[in-house]
């Protein structure tokens, strides 16, 4: 059984010029330590999935429909109450700007000591010591010192430790990170990414890795999905999708990454922007984009479908009919 | 921390030269003080001899120090038109302001704060429609017509409350006297104190909603919920404490503002303070005291903002770092 | 993912213009039957003041229609009223009505008046101290920053108790409401100018400013031309609820009697002379004033309100 499944998930936004989807019918899951990488432009619904999942859809968005399990057990349209134990307890969240994260008027110790007393059993001492822990854990030098210190005390880098530390408290099963690197300097980043995929392989947390940039996804992820506009265009391991991508978008994707062993003078792009939420064409949403596209394209929109590999499916009307047997 | 607040208080002490030479200018040389002191039958010998004496004829520094140095003490000459020292007129006005002025603070942050609170939170409950349209009410009635429909209800129509004066007063010390101690004293204070601090009242119910309603919106608070903290720990604890720099600026303004409010409230109520008396000294154009009632407003708002720009340091841990990386 | 189409302000009183006749603005108006409601009385009100002359039922200011035999006639749905005076008479035998019309014209005239001196030294303070800089704009900023920790009525009524005592006393009625216009205006220029301020310096820093200033337009021109209609959108827009304050604080200084005279009585002059006789029963002659202000106090403040939250939607 998978740790988290989303099954034909849909969020709408009403508003007074009609209803916008702003994810359409998605599905995927995530198991026990795996780390699924999210690809997508900004807008294609990447954080929007992720605050679903934690049940903090900004409103008025809303869960049109589709079921969210957690270890199975069904967690979309739980009570507000039973909603906020399972938050921070078994699935943690990571923001994308450290800077603003943390309360500026609180030191990290006790946002540190309120969210493990908030979710477990133990004492403000024991949670203290706990926090100690958790602040050595993600690399904070002189934690015991450094616990009494204010947000604004700390580099960006380090308050993105604390940010994890704080996601870390009640040991959750599962993380969000949403651009978890994104606000970081390059040189930080890196240090970023592996201390998460080393809690990812030491605590057997399994992470959502919501980002834009394919470099990190690269680095960190056991699985890619790829959103275009609201959908799952690909999803499947990551070598597959890098190397032998299925989506004609993830081809122009990969093909937009530099490789500086080629001599390219030109960088290859997808031409055209992805249509905003309320522009959505007919048919495959890429299709005025694609160069494959072809008249199927432009009339019915393709579920993901199985593309010749077992473990890769792609919304593309060029693998209908293809079987995994193949 | 110690140079922070000497900065504070040489800036306070600054502002306050200001106001006094202000004060000064108003004093020596709008209309003519002589004129002002003697009848129309004095002789330019006498004239004269009074500009003398008045030490009007010194050179501005000198005229300058000698009255920033009297203003020290609290003289600020003699009303011309009660003929008795200012002095002592502000002294025995001084109670019945204060009073007023502390009840309607008490009554606008008491109230004011909680309702901002909740109107910041429950945004799209009939409650709070109920009490934002209320206080737009607030804002568009001046002073003087709450008190007016409020002596006109509650004195004229049900008679239950006096409509003017302070009451049975206590004296306590030779000057202080405090209407807190009699029945009718509290009586008389009812009316004037809502009067007053409904204005402040609905100032400060927006200032807290709107910066709830921002707070809330920030990432530490989404970050806090993401945390699985309970609401009463998001609201009450991470959101309140961080609207409160604001609010701490806001109300420390509004505090300022009753006093200068007070001289509407007291002409309404025939409230025995400073207020009325510095509106009888505008329309007889009694300069001592105006300038006297100046100096003395400026003082109150200076230490009040010192007030506020302590009490930010205690809330901001940011400000103590930044001031000592500025100092040290 | 939300829809954000009003995010930043793009380009100068043009744009500023447009999005008053984008749909969204207009949708949001019919949407609002308060704000519909209080723009309607606004407009009566204004109306009304402005051909008061000619609508009012009788001339309240004429010594020889009056009878002082109809003084203290009571609204027509008392005992004792008549149509004639469907609000009453004043002591002087005054028509109510007619006075309220007259009065709601003197606020509105000061108000109006002192918002635009406010705005005009506001403006060109503002402009001046973001365009240019240096030691003018910290003179400025510092001076506003002092002026607004005072509430705007104390400023009005220090300066309209020094302009009292400088004047010569049989000029005082007949300058009375350049004084107030003039006080109260000095009251509240600090909140123009910081907004004027802190857009003008944004846009001298835009590319196209620094193309005119290359090609040697005078300064002038630049602020007058440039800089002064792309900052005036939010000015105006502060200026609708700064009309509700000035018309307050004209009508509390007439109440506390250093305001307009009674000869020519604004609202405030009426409720403080109608005071007088509001312990003997004859409540109509203040309270139909006071009900005359908070309307109109109430109307523009709505319509201020909504134009707030309609453009500048992070306040709401």
């Amino acid at each position: 059984m998978a740790l988290l499944e989303v099954d034909r998930l849909r969020i709408e936004f009403p508003t007074r010029r009609g209803v916008l989807v702003a994810v359409d019918d998605i599905s995927f899951s995530i198991d026990q330590g795996e780390v699924l990488g999210v690809v997508g432009e900004s807008g294609a619904g990447k954080s929007i999935t992720g605050a679903a999942i934690i049940g903090l859809l900004e409103p008025p968005g809303q869960i049109a429909h589709g079921t969210i399990r957690l270890q199975g057990q069904q967690i979309n349209g739980l009570p507000n109450e039973a909603m906020r134990r399972i938050r921070g307890a078994k699935i943690g969240v990571i923001f994308q700007d450290p800077l603003t994260s943390l309360n500026p008027l609180y030191t990290i110790g006790r946002q540190l000591v309120q969210t493990i007393t908030t979710h477990t059993d133990l004492t403000t001492s024991q949670a203290r010591d706990r926090a100690i822990d958790l602040l050595n854990e993600v690399g904070i030098p002189a934690a015991k010192r450094r616990i009494d210190s204010y947000p604004h005390e700390f580099s960006g880098g380090m308050r993105q430790r604390v940010v994890i530390a704080l996601a870390l408290c009640a040991k959750p099963g599962l993380i969000i990170a949403d651009e978890p690197t994104t606000a970081l300097d390059v040189s930080i980043q890196a240090q970023i990414i592996s201390l998460l995929r080393r809690l990812c392989q030491e605590h057997r947390t399994a992470i959502m890795l919501i980002t834009h940039d394919m470099g990190v996804i690269a680095e960190t992820a056991d699985r890619v999905a790829v959103m275009y506009a609201g959908r799952i265009a690909e999803i499947g391991p990551l070598r597959d999708v890098v190397k032998n991508p299925k989506h004609p978008y993830t081809v122009g994707l990969m093909d937009s990454i530099p490789v500086i062993e080629e001599e390219n003078d030109e960088l290859a792009h997808i031409k055209g922007a992805m249509p905003g939420l309320q522009e959505i064409p007919l048919g495959c949403s890429f299709n005025p984009r694609c160069p494959d596209a072809f008249d199927q394209c432009r009339r019915e929109r393709p579920d993901l479908m199985p593309t010749g590999n077992p473990n890769q499916v792609a919304a593309c009307w060029k693998y209908d009919g293809t079987t995994n047997n193949d | 921390m110690v140079l922070y607040v000497l900065k504070r208080v040489l800036q306070a002490a600054g502002v306050m030269l200001f106001v006094a030479f202000i004060s000064f200018v108003l004093f020596n040389y709008v209309g003519d003080p002589v004129n002002n002191m003697v009848g129309q039958e004095a002789t330019i010998e006498d004239r004269e001899a009074l500009r003398e004496r008045l030490g009007l004829n010194d050179p501005v520094v000198v005229q300058f120090s000698r009255f920033v140095a009297h203003a020290l003490e609290g003289h600020f000459g003699i009303s011309y038109r009660l003929q008795r020292p200012v002095k002592d007129l502000i002294a025995e006005r001084l109670p019945a302001t204060l009073e007023l002025v502390f009840s309607s603070a008490i009554l606008a942050l008491a109230l004011g704060i909680p309702l901002g609170i909740y109107t910041g939170l429950h945004r799209d409950t009939w409650l709070s429609r109920l009490i934002l349209s209320s206080s737009l009410a607030g804002v568009s009635l001046p002073t003087f017509v709450i008190g007016i429909l409020l002596i006109y209800v509650f004195s004229v129509s049900l008679n239950l409350l006096p409509s003017y004066g302070r009451g049975e007063v206590v004296q306590i010390t030779g000057s202080w006297s405090t209407g807190f101690l009699t029945v009718s004293g509290w009586k008389a204070i009812i009316l004037p104190s809502i009067t007053l601090c409904l204005y402040q009242l609905t100032l400060i119910l927006r200032i807290v909603r709107a910066e709830m309603m921002e707070v809330l919106l920030t990432d530490y608070i989404k970050f806090a919920r993401a945390r699985g903290l309970t609401d009463r720990a998001i609201n009450f604890g991470h959101a309140l404490k961080n609207t409160l720099v604001p609010v701490i600026t806001v109300t420390g303004l509004q505090i300022g503002s009753l006093i200068a409010f007070s001289i509407i409230t007291e002409t309404v109520f025939q409230w025995p303070g400073m207020g009325f008396l510095f509106i009888q000294a505008v329309h007889f154009a009694d300069v001592p005291i105006m300038a006297a009632y100046m100096v003395l407003v400026a003082l109150f708002f200076v230490i009040i903002n010192l007030i506020v720009d302590l009490l930010y340091f205690v809330v901001d841990p940011r400000l103590r770092i930044e001031r000592t990386v500025t100092i040290g | 993912m939300t829809i954000n189409r009003t995010s930043g302000r793009k380009g100068g009183f043009g744009h500023w213009v447009r999005q008053v006749a984008d749909h969204d603005v207009f949708y949001s108006f019919t949407r609002s039957p308060v704000t519909m409601l209080a723009a309607f009385t606004t407009f009566v009100i204004v109306f009304a003041s402005i051909f008061a002359p000619w609508l009012t039922p009788h001339d309240p200011f004429n010594p020889a229609s009056l009878d002082l035999m109809e003084a203290f006639t009571p609204p027509v749905w008392l005992e004792d009223g008549t149509w004639k005076y469907p609000l009453g008479t004043d002591d002087q035998g005054r028509d109510i009505l007619s006075t309220i019309m007259f009065g709601n014209r003197i606020s509105l005239i000061v108000g109006f008046f002192a918002v635009l001196l406010s705005m005009l030294i506001g403006i060109t303070l503002g402009t001046v101290s973001g365009y240019v800089g240096g030691w003018f704009d910290v003179v400025t900023m510092r001076l506003a920053d002092a002026q607004l920790t005072v509430p705007p009525i104390l400023i009005a009524l220090l300066v309209d108790g020094v302009a009292r005592t400088t004047l010569p006393r049989e000029l005082q009625e007949e300058m009375a409401i350049y004084v107030l216009i003039f006080s109260i205006g000095i009251a509240a220029w600090p909140q123009y100018a910081r907004v004027t301020r802190s857009g003008a310096m944004v846009e001298r820093n835009k590319e196209y400013i620094a193309a005119a200033r290359i090609i040697g337009i005078h300064p002038v021109r630049i602020m007058l031309g440039h800089i002064v209609p792309n900052v005036m959108g939010p000015t105006l827009v502060m200026a609708t609820i700064g009309v509700a304050l000035a018309i307050i604080i004209e009508a509390t200084l007439s109440f506390l009697g250093v305001g307009v005279p009674p000869t020519t009585p604004s609202l405030g002059t009426l409720i403080r002379i109608g005071n007088d006789f509001l312990f003997s029963g004859e409540w109509w002659i203040t309270i139909f004033p006071a009900v005359a202000l908070v309307v109109l106090v109430l109307s523009v403040n709505l319509i201020g309100d909504w134009l707030r939250d309609t453009f500048n939607p992070k306040l709401r």
